[in-house]
């Protein structure tokens, strides 16, 4: 008690209201700065992107979307065969990620028993802490030859007999192509296709799933009679998420996608991405139109991407702000 | 039994089973890269990799200048993003409650959120390496500071949202100047989010790769100059994995496996921090 | 204490930076790791491809570039840049398949051109059947490699696959970077080497170094006189040996198919690119000391590599023509 008494009584400093009005505008406009800020580099980004490709823009004009050559010796540059490549990628991505995320989600809200759902959500949400150029090695030295060894000629031999199918499955197997990166792509989107599914789907109120219990109806009845559709707009929005990464993934493509500027039916075949061309030719490209081409295809990517995410955002807020209509 | 009662258990079960397959599906790539990364990473673990410089094919050596590299690199660009992404994210939180600034810096910060790594690294060759005509360590930490800053702004927007009200009223009730209500009151309450959102920016460019690629380029010898090319272990892992020399391969399953300990590590922190009560 | 640390470090500027072919990386890096120990003074060389070195040591963000194409006259006055050779080596076929071993298979420049425009697709093709008489060749898919990137050896494959294809002249052409009908793009010698090594069934080229030190199945190339010849440095001189430097101006030499029993058709020399005037003269002093040093203590490590060092009286011209590289006032550097 007596400690306290014999403390010395700190002075407080009585700061004038003008010192506080200095400050709180200063603040304010610090913060506001920094939002602005955001906002002038995505404009930067384009911007200097555009600036940068307009020797290729002013050339080749729309047609640079449907050219599918790649030539820099005569100076013919197109951005069909990367196009195509990340599109397809993709769409290989997303066609083994979505099931794969949507059994995940399912397993994580509905069928695992309380005590596993924290560390199984945590074990597939380390799938994307992975650094993608671990990704990469790991496609290049350990699923490359396995593919190419086992797996793609066991397709060739099973679903490239099917009529029709032929020239999806068309030798020369690789190992190195567009269904490998393909494959890689799906790994790394499942996390954050299965963490959205999981998060909109435990969204959906109970009460709605126990009427649904309540009448008789199996677990997977009632998710693809009621979850579902209350959360249509959320799993839409996550697969566009899913999406827009695997468009945009640049060293796990790179290591596996076999740098061939041609177009080919088959999905073994090698090609590029928008990304991979980049990140392979953008430190030699000489001369005034090749950087530009290079810069047009960074544009096109980004544009792309940014659709894709935007379209994801639009829907995950809707999901969010109402009954997912 | 009712045929309708049977195909709905028989399907039910087909489909459990296959969530309980997805599952397997998930976890088996998890373990499996892990593993391989650990089992291949494990052979290139000892000091001198962390000694060393980078070595040309056919000598020894290790990873240590690019280690250094990196940690400066990484370390300059979390210092400049971080002070912008925490000031735009406190804009959205604090300030933002009318105008259409903040719903729309919220949008553009999603898009740069995911915006691909390559495309910033053009952006910042066309910007600082092709004027002053030089690759750089400046030009690196720039490229990963546009990726620090989304994720920044979005955690503390997140975190300071967070924050109840009534915490906010009673500072502002006893006179407190706005500022001062958010340093000493939101920050306050938010510290462990707002940490974690720099530990989550500073995962994410740990593992980034294309932004350097045209930007901090790469380089053999030990150098702390920032002002020239920098070795980083992205690039060398890139360059040495893709080579055909087998102790290029062992130091890029070593480096990988360093960046993967790292991120991991910081995650779990993250974890951690999260838990505490706030 | 950041700011503290990079201002202790600007003194540390003497290092110069290099960019270019892979082609010579090998040795390049080799004698760098010397030159550090005998000098203290770095050389960091990036092996990014012929095409990067040229655009790189133009946009004056490296001390010196590296190209496995000469660049002609008019462009190198064009650019301001200054060009000389600095090293020799051959560029060798390379394949992969179970049980070949190196220097076992033959090819003529014709049979190369045919699998690189995707005309031979299979091993047991008979025009390679023909010329590998005791050689068990699998029934299997031939797997192109090429380069994705801008790259001098290349220029040197496809220069020496026009000499002798028509054909391949005229639907592909040459260069550092042509429109390949066929096969995986590898980024830099490494990357066509690390795809060599992985794929079953694989043909690519690289420099010998790389062929060699990876161990890759190299294969025996009918030169300009009718004889199969093995890649080792005694074909490659038997190439270099009347190259004819100073008839061209830059020096800009190029080597393949030449006459003579013993000569490696696919042989080039590497060109070192640099400014002709210098703002920082101290850093083209530092390139140019390098280099001088190389030219006098690096042909052993060279050799052991399988490269062709410059032959003296060269190295004197070469030395001679550095008069060209002034500081902003005109005065040679060294």
């Amino acid at each position: 008690m007596s400690a306290v008494l014999r403390a010395p009584i700190p002075v407080v400093r009585q700061s004038s209201r003008h010192e506080h009005a200095v400050m709180e505008t200063a603040f304010r406009g610090l913060a506001r700065l920094a939002a602005i800020l955001v906002f002038a580099l995505l404009a930067a980004i384009v911007v200097s992107l555009v600036i940068g490709s307009l020797p290729a823009l002013r050339k080749y004009g729309v047609a640079f979307l449907a050219n599918a050559n790649w030539d820099p010796v005569q100076e013919d540059f197109g951005a069909l065969v990367p196009i195509v490549g990340t599109v397809a990628t993709a769409a290989i991505a997303l066609f083994i990620a979505v099931p794969a995320s949507f059994g995940i989600a399912v397993f994580l809200t509905e069928l695992s028993p309380a005590w596993a759902r924290r560390p199984l959500g945590m074990a597939i949400e380390t799938l994307a802490a992975i650094p993608s150029i671990v990704y990469g090695m790991w496609g290049f030295f350990v699923l490359a030859p396995l593919l190419q060894q086992h797996v793609q000629p066991l397709m060739a031999r099973s679903l490239g007999t099917i009529p029709g199918l032929e020239r999806f499955f068309a030798a020369p197997i690789m190992g190195i192509g567009l269904f490998t990166a393909g494959v890689i792509l799906a790994i790394m989107v499942i996390p954050f296709v299965a963490a959205i599914m999981r998060d909109v789907f435990e969204l959906v109120p109970p009460m709605l799933k126990e009427s649904a219990y309540a009448l008789g109806a199996t677990t997977w009845e009632v998710v693809g009679s009621v979850v579902l559709p209350y959360t249509k707009a959320g799993v839409i929005g996550g697969v566009m998420l899913g999406l827009g990464r695997a468009l945009g993934e640049t060293m796990a493509v790179t290591f596996v996608i076999g740098n061939a500027h041609r177009l080919s039916a088959s999905l073994f075949a090698p090609g590029n991405s928008l990304a991979s061309a980049l990140a392979n030719e953008f430190t030699e490209a000489v001369g005034d139109l090749y950087p530009a081409a290079l810069l047009e295809l960074g544009l096109v990517l980004f544009l792309i991407t940014t659709l894709v995410l935007a379209a994801s955002r639009l829907l995950l807020m809707r999901m969010r702000r109402g009954e997912g209509a | 039994m009712n045929a309708v009662y049977l195909r709905r258990r028989v399907l039910n079960r087909v489909m459990m089973l296959f969530s309980y397959a997805a599952l397997a599906f998930g976890l088996l790539w998890l373990l499996w890269i892990l593993g391989v990364l650990a089992w291949e990473g494990a052979a290139a673990l000892r000091l001198s990799l962390l000694t060393e410089s980078t070595p040309p094919p056919g000598s020894d050596g290790g990873l240590g200048n690019a280690i250094v590299g990196s940690a400066m690199i990484v370390a300059t660009g979390t210092l400049i993003g971080t002070p912008i992404g925490i000031l735009a994210g406190t804009y959205l939180a604090e300030y933002g409650h009318r105008g259409w600034l903040a719903p729309a810096t919220r949008f553009v910060n999603d898009v740069l959120l995911s915006a691909p790594s390559i495309v910033v690294g053009l952006f910042v060759y066309t910007i600082c390496v092709a004027p002053v005509g030089q690759f750089s360590g400046w030009a690196g930490s720039i490229a990963l500071s546009v990726l620090v800053i989304p994720v920044v702004v979005r955690t503390t927007d997140d975190m300071l949202r967070l924050v109840p009200n009534s915490l906010r009223e009673a500072a502002i009730a006893l006179g407190c100047p706005t500022w001062k209500m958010i340093t000493m009151v939101s920050y306050r309450a938010a510290r462990a989010g707002l940490a974690t959102g720099v530990l989550l920016a500073v995962a994410r460019i740990c593992g980034e790769t294309a932004p350097l690629l045209f930007t901090a380029l790469n380089n053999q010898f030990w150098s702390t100059d920032m002002s020239r090319p920098m070795a980083n272990l992205p690039v060398v892992i890139f360059q040495f994995a893709m080579s055909p020399y087998e102790d290029w391969h062992r130091l890029a399953w070593g480096g990988a496996l360093l960046i993967t300990l790292v991120v991991l590590a910081i995650n779990v922190g993250v974890r951690a921090l999260m838990r505490k009560p706030a | 204490m950041i700011a503290a640390v990079s201002l202790a470090c600007v003194a540390h500027a003497t290092d110069i930076t290099g960019a270019g072919a892979t082609f010579p990386y090998p040795i390049y890096a080799k004698w760098a790791d010397a030159y550090k120990k005998a000098t203290g003074i770095g050389v960091n060389y990036q092996s990014i491809g012929s095409g990067g070195g040229i655009k790189q040591v133009t946009a004056k963000t490296v001390d010196f570039g590296a190209s496995d194409m000469p660049m002609k006259a008019e462009d190198l006055r064009k650019n301001g840049l200054v060009q000389f050779p600095a090293i020799m080596g051959g560029v060798v076929p390379v394949v992969k398949l179970a049980g070949v071993q190196p220097g076992q298979l033959r090819f003529t420049g014709e049979l190369l051109a045919q699998i690189y425009l995707g005309r031979v697709t299979r091993w047991n093709d008979p025009a390679i059947a023909k010329m590998n008489a005791g050689v068990d060749l699998p029934d299997g898919n031939i797997t192109v490699v090429h380069r994705s990137d801008g790259s001098g050896t290349t220029f040197l494959w496809t220069n020496y696959l026009s000499k002798v294809s028509a054909e391949f002249k005229s639907a592909v052409g040459e260069g550092t970077s042509v429109k390949f009908p066929a096969g995986v793009g590898g980024k830099g010698n490494e990357g066509v080497a690390a795809y060599v090594q992985k794929i079953e069934g694989a043909i690519g080229y690289v420099e010998y170094a790389y062929a060699k030190q990876n161990r890759l199945a190299h294969a025996q190339v009918q030169n300009a006189s009718g004889k199969f010849v093995q890649s080792v440095s005694a074909t490659f001189m038997a190439a270099a040996a009347d190259a004819g430097w100073k008839s061209i101006p830059g020096m800009g030499v190029v080597l393949t198919n030449q006459a003579g029993d013993n000569a490696w058709p696919i042989t080039g020399a590497s060109f070192i690119l640099m400014q002709a005037r210098h703002e920082k003269s101290e850093t083209a002093k530092e390139v140019l000391r390098f280099f001088k040093w190389a030219f006098e203590n690096g042909d052993r490590m060279a050799e052991e590599l399988d490269y062709v060092p410059m032959p003296h009286p060269v190295v004197g011209d070469i030395e001679a023509s550095w008069k060209a590289i002034t500081d902003i006032n005109g005065k040679p550097v060294l």
